[in-house]
């Protein structure tokens, strides 16, 4: 920031040049800048080269090829080209569609559904990552790091289930009750932290990361007892939550539910409380220094907890969209790992709403490709996983893409690494 | 202020009027005046009136200590609220810990009276067994230790662990050696550590995102290959030797303590002389005068021509090969096979007895320990039929840490500058 001072006047005269630009010579020049959208791409490319060497090296049959790559390289490099180039187009038949389907559909012999399913599982899976990626997005712009999502999320779940089977309401109605059961449930759980962060100051990494076990090991013991057990089956495995509260979805094969126009909602409303309401004011004020919010006459440790409290509904709602849209019972994975990847979410959104819907929607593309990339080419799933971490780490560490594609400064130095602050 | 933020508005009041009734002792002491009452209250009730035999040895024989298990449950209840009561009424400074102490292990004795009614708990064999689960933490937070009192936040404890056990089971399985198995625990610690601190200390990206996003890393790395590579073909890359158990003749005829200390694999000795090694390295050399004026202030370090940013590459990268050693417990130690995501958060725990012992290593091996303890005593009840749901009990050591984290240990304070990057201007 400081060295930007000295700079001002030739800043003018560089100016005037580029404003003699064509419209496509400047945005040339900024397509190779570090700006934020270069990045991403940039960063997104980066981590699937690294998957595919991870794929080629865990491939017995193609890795004996390379044994003789001196003396007939073209076997190791189209083996490992075809391998590959049939996993990411898995990849990207699985998240968004598959042109077979689609030239049977203009052929007349398709079915619309067959062609929509890899759109509508993308959807699925995206839409309680809103939730939680917003819950921490969230918390961060307050300065709180709410790796708690996935217990807030847990606990919703359970509450929205329990909501969904226990209690018998008009169709609609129910809906409304279960969702709002999971919104207090993971509020509650947020504002143990908060409070916790507010009266003590204990740090809000550890209590969260505590409440996440706490919340997992109460859900694996709740789901075994009388009247949450579904005493039809032998597993442990709860009731089905009735049908008057299951979020409505599109026909049969189609997954996709009303849980994803929700999220564009809530999302909408994060983007207002942040932006507009007065409350994001202040945490935004006391995300970027406690102190001086403090000085202002905020009061720090309310708005701790209320950010905790807001941002435990919101996971707690991806937990509730969880149950109620995909899962429609509780089991001791039903909220799989939509806490930790809502975390994910949120660092490659920017901790901006609409950044994390965008994403989450990301994100739902990866784990519906990869589930067809495992069945068809037999690759696990874990590679998802590292895909996905290795697209935040390039999107945490900018200067790292830069050196590597050398892209120019951008003009506005908007990608810094500010979020370091410790303990 | 960032790097002390857990001091709270709360703190500051309270430093500027310390005669204030409500003080830290008095809170403290109210607080063991209710959990001892409900322990003498309704532990006492819950209990049976029969005999809790507490065994000097590893199994229901041999010499024991006895006491009646509702007897016991509400003596040692009364004690903690005694001790409670001497907090309230105010005593000088010195005995404040002792008596803190004093009541919180009357309340888990306590809470073993009524479980250990009309049954037994072997002493050694839950002694043993807290060393061994506290293995790794004690190794983890030991990491911690050398990277945040240099100022690097480490929350990557985890994925070092996942790392180093991987790196245990492969090579220690392809080379049958179980030291080849140690060494490559310590580079996939390394591996990890060294992604740190290039992310952390050179490209300044937050450090406790780095921690997280490294941790998924791992995961997924290491379930990646391990279900391309070792799910097919266990024998060939996934069945390691184990670490053999050593006994010093003589030492570990000592009753009780002998078994426990003497009779155990390197990784016990090692983790407790690093311990040692590491308090006296950080207390009384040139490299941990270094490395606390690293920690708390680097600016000044760079000053007087310390080299921060050098330091506190080589104290991560050190902490890597601690934490990698640490991993190799779970594959070469604990079970005999690789499996996903099979340290189960045992890196966080290993972070948060970091905390609770306040940044230094005799802390951290008294907080590790603790967390082995309650992990152990919740497998011992539950496998003898604690009319406490497993799951509950398997809670105890992240409910300890919460508790801990927010009162026990009153303020903590990390070292000033722990997780801010360090930019030359």
């Amino acid at each position: 920031m400081t060295t930007e001072a000295p700079a001002a006047p030739p800043e003018k005269e560089k100016a005037k040049e580029e404003k003699e630009e064509s419209f496509l010579g400047l945005f040339l020049h900024n397509l190779w800048s570090a700006n934020t959208v270069t990045v991403t791409i940039l960063s997104i490319f980066l981590a699937l080269v690294i998957g595919a060497v991870l794929i080629v090296v865990s491939d017995s049959a193609v890795l004996s090829t390379f044994s003789y790559f001196t003396a007939r390289p073209s076997d190791a490099l189209t083996g490992s080209w075809d391998l590959i180039s049939r996993a990411y187009a898995d990849l990207f038949k699985g998240a968004i569609f598959d042109p077979a389907a689609i030239q049977a559909l203009f052929n007349g012999t398709g079915d619309w559904k067959t062609a929509l399913n890899p759109l509508s599982e993308t959807l699925t899976y995206a839409a309680p990552l809103v939730f939680t990626g917003l819950s921490v997005a969230l918390a961060f712009r307050g300065g709180l790091f709410n790796i708690g999502g996935q217990g807030q999320a847990v606990i919703g779940c359970i509450t929205a289930g329990v909501a969904g089977f226990a209690i018998g309401l008009p169709a609609g109605l129910h809906l409304v009750v279960a969702l709002a059961a999971g919104l207090i449930g993971g509020a509650l759980w947020g504002f143990l932290p908060g409070l916790l962060k507010a009266r003590t100051g204990a740090h809000e990494v550890i209590t969260t990361i505590m409440l996440n076990y706490t919340a997992t090991l109460f859900l694996g013991w709740l789901i075994l007892q009388n009247g949450i057990r579904d005493p039809e089956r032998t597993d442990a495995i709860s009731k089905t939550v009735d049908s008057s509260a299951i979020l409505p979805a599109m026909p049969a094969p189609l997954r996709v539910h009303l849980g994803i126009v929700l999220a564009v909602i809530v999302t909408a409303g994060v983007a207002w409380l942040i932006n507009r309401s007065s409350f994001g004011f202040e945490l935004r004020a006391v995300g970027v220094n406690q102190n001086a919010a403090k000085t202002a006459g905020m009061s720090v440790a309310k708005t701790y907890t209320m950010l905790m409290v807001v941002a435990g509904g919101l996971a707690g709602l991806g937990g509730a969209v969880q149950v109620l849209g995909t899962a429609d019972k509780l089991t001791g994975q039903v909220a799989g790992n939509i806490g930790f990847d809502g975390l994910l979410v949120a660092l490659l959104g920017r901790n901006k709403p609409w950044g994390t819907l965008f994403a989450a929607i990301l994100y739902g593309a990866l784990r519906a490709g990869g589930n067809l990339m495992q069945v068809d080419v037999g690759i696990s799933l874990e590679l998802v996983t590292v895909l996905q971490a290795l697209i935040v780490i390039f999107i945490a560490a900018p200067a790292l893409v830069k050196a590597i594609f050398q892209l120019r400064d951008a003009r506005s130095a908007r990608l810094g690494t500010s979020m370091a602050k410790g303990w | 202020m960032s790097g002390v933020s857990t001091a709270t508005a709360e703190d500051l009041s309270e430093a500027t009027a310390p005669d204030r009734f409500w003080s830290r002792q008095r809170r403290l002491g109210a607080a063991l005046v209710i959990i001892g009452l409900i322990a003498a209250v309704i532990f006492g009730s819950l209990a049976e009136s029969a005999t809790a035999r507490f065994t000097l040895s590893e199994d229901a024989e041999g010499a024991a200590l006895s006491i009646n298990g509702q007897f016991g449950a509400i003596l040692f209840g009364v004690i903690a609220v005694a001790a409670g009561g001497a907090l309230l009424a105010g005593v000088a400074k010195r005995w404040q810990t002792l008596l803190l102490c004093l009541g919180i292990v009357a309340f888990v004795f306590s809470f073993l009276c009524w479980q250990v009614a009309g049954k037994f708990l072997p002493l050694v064999d839950t002694a043993s067994g807290s060393l061994e689960l506290a293995l790794p933490l004690i190794l983890g937070a030991l990491a911690g230790v050398l990277c945040e009192r240099s100022g690097v936040v480490n929350v990557a404890i985890e994925g070092q662990f996942l790392m180093g056990a991987f790196g245990a089971a492969l090579v220690g399985t392809l080379a049958t050696s179980v030291w080849a198995g140690v060494v490559s625990a310590i580079v996939g610690g390394v591996i990890i550590a060294s992604l740190l601190a290039v992310l952390a200390i050179r490209f300044l990206v937050d450090q406790v995102v780095v921690g997280i996003v490294l941790n998924l890393f791992a995961l997924g790395v290491t379930g990646f290959l391990y279900e391309r590579l070792m799910q097919p073909d266990a024998l060939k890359y996934n069945s390691p030797p184990r670490l053999p158990e050593w006994r010093i003749p003589g030492l570990a005829d000592i009753p009780v303590v002998g078994p426990v200390l003497f009779e155990t694999n390197l990784l016990v000795w090692l983790a407790l002389i690093l311990v040692v090694v590491i308090h006296l390295g950080l207390t009384r050399t040139r490299w941990g005068l270094r490395t606390r004026a690293v920690g708390e202030h680097p600016t000044a370090a760079d000053t007087v021509g310390i080299r921060v940013r050098g330091l506190r590459y080589m104290n991560v990268l050190l902490g890597g090969v601690v934490a990698g050693a640490g991993g190799a417990y779970f594959t070469l130690v604990s079970t005999s096979a690789f499996n996903k995501n099979m340290t189960a958060g045992a890196g966080f725990i290993a972070l948060a007895a970091l905390i609770f012992g306040r940044w230094t290593p005799f802390g951290a091996l008294g907080a590790a320990l603790f967390f082995g303890f309650a992990q152990k005593l919740a497998n011992y009840l539950s496998a003898v039929g604690s009319p406490v749901p497993n799951q509950f009990l398997n809670m105890l050591p992240y409910i300890a840490t919460i508790v801990a984290v927010a009162g026990l240990v009153g303020r903590v304070r990390a070292p000033a500058a722990d997780g801010v990057p360090y930019v030359k201007s």
